[in-house]
């Protein structure tokens, strides 16, 4: 098998603290070798990587990938694509398909697909029967079958004895339980923040507490049940509150952060000149230059996301919480529908947007082209982190020698404008579209294989 | 004379040059309604969708009739009786709608922003007849219309809307033709149905959960229905209880200017939020506000097709 050597990249391994401009040698889909000034092999092809970040390949735990049942959205081959374009070697597949992944027999059909995808695949579990939060899935038989976390994601067991049940009897088996934290009684049927656009839009507010009191619960249940509890999708400043407190005393819980929640807020919804005037003045001035601002109308359903975006108070937590360390772990919930699904009123659209092929350009803009947040760092929160949580033990997550060659690249600085029809996914329900952005991947490694290249 | 509007969507957008053109232009419809011959070619050969998705009689009456009396012809199309139940979407429905060449589309619909999403593709001219709990213009315009007829001007009057204000879209349009035209508005009700946040809205607004308070100095007391229908669990414990601290009393409307004008967008609950004898009392504008209504809608539709209010002289 030939060799590769990406040559003169920046090299940041937030794992081993590595960050030095080097080469990487990737021999047999091994990483072979690290270090400045390796010799190209005989019959070796080359990756010129001079101004551009070499890195683990990244990790995205929380995306939705429709199969089965609803492939008109979304298939684990179109997403895998969708995945390599965005910088990432590994995702994790939510569980709410349809029928559900509760059962060994599904989890089995995914994983034949998943052989055959650009990236690599895993599956997460259901935690109760039919994601009904009503009963426990087979969670033994799921965790042999292969899955990599529990979590019935989209929905929340509301019954807290059930919770419980469900967090103790993972623990078993070393899954990880993570909780879309939604409380189905503050919540209702809730479309947007809750706040002053909703009530001036006049829209079901689903209130920042419906969240947090979810957040409150599952950190009093991993304290109880010493089973590590993730926080799907923090949208709150409540939610980074309580995390960071709790995290303070040693509490095993976690939370991520997704890109629209810490650059958008609600005001999106009330139509892009309410935006650009307010929440969105800071982007426009910092990244926009002489590029004309994206234009959209009010109650654009590309804005429609569960959790919702929320206040501008709650964005600048969600980052600080990154900053701080409070939110481990990055993610996109990459939620493709349809346009025939997403084109219509407001309250009858589907919660959700696609994202992995926008979420490391806009994680860069918002942490560390601001100044934010070093490269390490926030590259921690897409490869070491996730790769932790999920007990992945093969060396993903770092750059190793001797460890699998996933690994990607990136040129963090070139400026380019979002096409929502640029895209390897299925659908388009991108609200970045016409964005500029900066940043980008440039080359996609899966096991020393180009998954994705221009 | 200010109108280059396409649709009417809302009021929160409309400068007060725009809402003044309107109300300007339905005093003019008004006089038209109190002729022998009620009827004027504004309208002639356009058509007219009345498009109701969320059931309504009133306002689709109104409606109707006033463009009928602009000449138009009327078509209405009602979700009980449409292919929407049958899953069709809301976009193809009128995308077949203008097929038939529809110049007009009168929608309420239950979602807000429904109108908003419809002016995206549609040809025709939307107005918003009621959209979920975002806006009503029309009720809006024809309450602001009321009361600057009865009390000459809207600058500098107070004016009390009272009742359920977090799920009404009548209350939203009145707040902000009401605040762009100068008044000052108190909203008063249960807090559990007059959030706080509506004083972020505009600096005109204030919010009391005080009955006495909220009527006190009010040149004007706009009463909302209870909106059973839009309330997941109950704002309050019982209409009894709404009735005694918020419900307008022959000893409460003692204490209020002689002055004062009461309304009602309807339907009234009597003896729940206002008492028979108010509502039927000289000081009581319900009917007239149905009239005027009228006027308003005919306004509307005549603007919107280009009309010029110097043509309606002749």
């Amino acid at each position: 098998m030939s060799a590769l050597l990406l040559r003169g990249g920046r090299v940041v391994d937030p794992a081993s603290g590595l960050d030095q401009v080097s080469d990487v040698l990737i021999h047999d889909g091994k990483i072979a070798e690290i270090r400045p000034g390796i010799l190209t092999p005989p019959g070796g092809e080359i990756l010129e990587a001079a101004g551009r970040i070499v890195c683990p390949g990244l990790i995205d735990l929380h995306v939705h990938f429709r199969e089965p049942g609803q492939t008109k959205k979304e298939d684990i081959h179109t997403g895998a694509r969708c995945a390599a374009r965005g910088g990432f070697t590994t995702v994790v597949c939510m569980p709410n398909t349809s029928p559900s992944i509760d059962n060994a027999g599904t989890v089995a059909l995914i994983q034949e697909r998943a052989k055959s995808a650009v990236v690599r695949v895993e599956v997460s579990g259901a935690l109760t029967r039919s994601i009904a939060g009503e009963e426990l899935a087979p969670i033994g038989s799921l965790a042999k079958a292969g899955v990599v976390a529990l979590t019935d994601d989209g929905h929340c067991i509301q019954n807290n004895e059930l919770m419980r049940r469900a967090c103790e009897y993972a623990r078993m088996f070393r899954l990880p339980v993570m909780d879309h934290c939604q409380d189905y009684g503050l919540v209702t049927d809730g479309v947007m923040h809750e706040g002053l656009h909703s009530t001036v839009l006049g829209l079901r507010g689903w209130p920042a507490s419906g969240e947090e009191v979810i957040v409150a619960r599952n950190i009093l249940l991993a304290e109880l049940t010493g089973t590590p509890i993730h926080c799907q999708h923090l949208s709150s400043a409540g939610s980074v509150r309580l995390l960071r407190e709790a995290r303070t005393r040693g509490v095993p819980i976690s939370g991520e952060a997704c890109p629209h929640h810490f650059t958008l807020t609600d005001a999106a919804i009330a139509g892009s000149e309410v935006f650009w005037k307010g929440d969105g003045s800071g982007i426009a001035s910092e990244f926009f230059g002489g590029h004309a601002l994206p234009s959209w109308p009010a109650y654009h359903t590309h804005f429609k996301m569960n959790p919702p975006l929320r206040s501008a108070a709650d964005r600048e937590a969600i980052l600080q919480g990154l900053v701080d360390g409070t939110l481990t772990i990055l993610a996109s919930d990459h939620a493709p529908h349809t346009q025939s699904e997403k084109e219509v009123e407001f309250d009858d659209a589907p919660f959700g947007i696609v994202g992995l092929e926008t979420e490391l350009t806009l994680s860069l803009m918002a942490l560390h082209h601001t100044g934010r947040l070093g490269l390490s760092a926030l590259l921690a929160k897409y490869t070491v982190n996730p790769a932790r949580l999920l007990n992945l033990s093969d060396g993903r997550g770092e750059l190793k020698v001797g460890g699998p060659a996933d690994v990607t690249v990136f040129d963090p600085d070139v400026e380019w404008t979002c096409d929502r029809a640029d895209t390897a996914s299925r659908s388009q329900n991108n609200p970045f579209h016409g964005w500029r952005l900066r940043g980008k991947p440039t080359a996609t490694l899966v096991g020393g294989q180009f998954a994705w290249r221009p | 004379m200010s109108w280059t509007r396409r649709h009417l969507l809302d009021l929160q957008s409309l400068s007060a040059a725009e809402l003044t053109t309107v109300l300007d232009t339905a005093r003019a419809f008004r006089a038209i309604g109190e002729r022998s011959i009620k009827k004027v070619p504004a309208l002639r050969g356009k058509t007219v969708v009345n498009l109701f998705v969320e059931p309504s009689t009133r306002t689709r009456i109104s409606f109707e009739l006033a463009a009928l009396r602009l000449s138009a012809d009327v078509i209405n199309f009602t979700a009980e009786s449409s292919s929407l139940k049958k899953g069709e979407s809301l976009k193809d429905t009128v995308r077949n709608l203008e097929a038939l060449n529809a110049d007009f589309i009168i929608l309420r619909h239950g979602a807000s922003g429904a109108p908003q999403f419809l002016s995206q593709f549609a040809h025709a001219h939307v107005v918003n007849a009621g959209d979920g709990a975002h806006e009503h213009p029309t009720q809006g315009l024809l309450d602001v219309f009321t009361i600057r007829e009865r009390r000459g001007r809207i600058e500098g009057l107070n004016v009390t809307i009272l009742g359920d204000i977090l799920y009404s879209r009548v209350a939203r349009s009145n707040i902000w033709a009401l605040a762009t035209l100068g008044a000052n508005v108190t909203l008063c009700g249960p807090s559990t149905l007059v959030p706080k946040v509506f004083e972020s809205l505009h600096p005109r607004i204030r919010v009391t959960w005080d009955l006495e308070e909220g009527l006190r100095g009010a040149d004007v007391v706009n009463l909302l229905r209870i909106q059973h229908e839009r309330q997941r669990i109950s704002a309050f414990p019982s209409v009894g209880e709404y009735a005694s601290l918020f419900g307008l009393t022959p000893s409460r409307m003692a204490t209020l200017s002689p002055d004062v004008i009461i309304m009602h967008p309807g339907p009234i609950n009597r003896g729940v939020e206002i008492a028979s004898e108010i509502a039927d009392g000289v000081q009581s504008v319900i009917l007239e506000q149905v009239t005027n209504g009228l006027a308003v809608r005919m306004a509307v539709l005549f603007l919107l097709n280009g009309g010029r209010q110097g043509e309606l002289a002749a």
